[in-house]
């Protein structure tokens, strides 16, 4: 019965309950915590809004435009340096919380992207160009020029080490 | 123009938008929660000055951690003011952005759960070794 009920929910409506439990929980020890913490939801949530909607917009056109066998020659199996480079410069170009992304990334998943070129666009997103004069400033532009190499470096790195982990684990299943 | 096809995407994109739509505001609450409970001016105190300890301690607070990067930066630049190493700094602000515990549920339900479990342990021990390696350049150069 309670199965039935829960899958008829969903894990996604479900998570969100448990969160709202949190809250509710927290707000009988500390209301005033959780006063802040709601005004601070709704200033960022507001904040949010233009790329919730850059992100559903994509997802749009993606779905209009871009055929399943396109993304899977670009970004799937087959693809080369182009899949890698999309990938990288992808999470580089891409603005708003991680989380924003994963809507999109699960849609280009199903039609195929790699989990590769999925891990190295989350890694890639460490280089932040519009933040890098606050990072200059507050630790010198020799160290934002090493760790901005150093991460675009690791972001293919960590698809190739992710890719392969997920191979070995599913071959183990 | 084809409008079977432009409702087609519209349905996708509406039944995307509905999946994603509860996790997306679950995340943010979980990080609003956190960003207005976790006591910032002690982070600090974790940090020891044992250089093989605080890179992990800087990455365990960065993944934990979560919100703008630019917060990452003003900490990270407290911190170094305070004399914590630029190594658990770097640790810090990296895994800020590259580790997320508190959107763990929502990468699971939407990219899988195989998959953001591996991505995320893999992202942390790459980001210990470029906290390594930065320091280590820059000391260099």
């Amino acid at each position: 019965m309670i199965r039935k009920i829960l899958e008829k929910v969903g894990g996604p409506w479900i998570f969100l309950i448990i969160v709202i439990m949190i809250y509710v929980f927290i707000a009988f020890l500390n209301t005033n915590e959780i006063l802040n913490a709601i005004s601070t939801f709704l200033k960022t949530f507001i904040r949010m809004i233009p790329v919730l909607a850059l992100v559903f917009g994509i997802i749009f056109f993606s779905n209009l435009f871009i055929e399943p066998k396109n993304i899977s020659k670009h970004l799937g199996k087959k693809a080369g340096v182009k899949g890698w480079l999309i990938a990288i410069f992808g999470g580089i170009l891409s603005t708003g919380p991680i989380y924003l992304w994963y809507p999109l990334l699960s849609d280009l998943k199903e039609k195929g992207m790699k989990d590769s070129f999925i891990a190295t666009f989350l890694y890639s997103r460490a280089v932040k160009i519009p933040l890098m004069p606050m990072m200059i400033f507050y630790f010198g532009i020799n160290f934002t020029a090493i760790l901005t190499i150093y991460i675009v470096i690791f972001s293919i790195i960590n698809g190739f080490c992710v890719e392969k982990l997920l191979l070995k684990k599913g071959e183990k299943e | 123009m084809n409008v079977k096809k432009y409702k087609h995407a519209a349905v996708i994109t509406f039944n995307s938008f509905k999946m994603s739509f509860p996790i997306l505001v679950g995340v943010l609450l979980l990080i609003s929660l956190i960003a207005s409970t976790l006591p910032k001016k002690y982070l600090h105190l974790l940090i020891t000055g044992n250089d093989i300890l605080d890179p992990i301690v800087g990455a365990v607070i960065g993944s934990v951690a979560a919100g703008n990067p630019l917060t990452s930066y003003i900490l990270g630049g407290e911190l170094l003011k305070q004399g914590v190493s630029l190594l658990a700094v770097t640790a810090f602000i990296v895994a800020w952005v590259t580790v997320g515990i508190v959107q763990l549920p929502a990468e699971s339900l939407l990219l899988g759960k195989k998959f953001a479990i591996v991505r995320n342990s893999v992202s942390f021990i790459l980001t210990i070794l470029i906290a390594v390696l930065t320091s280590i350049t820059e000391i260099i150069i």
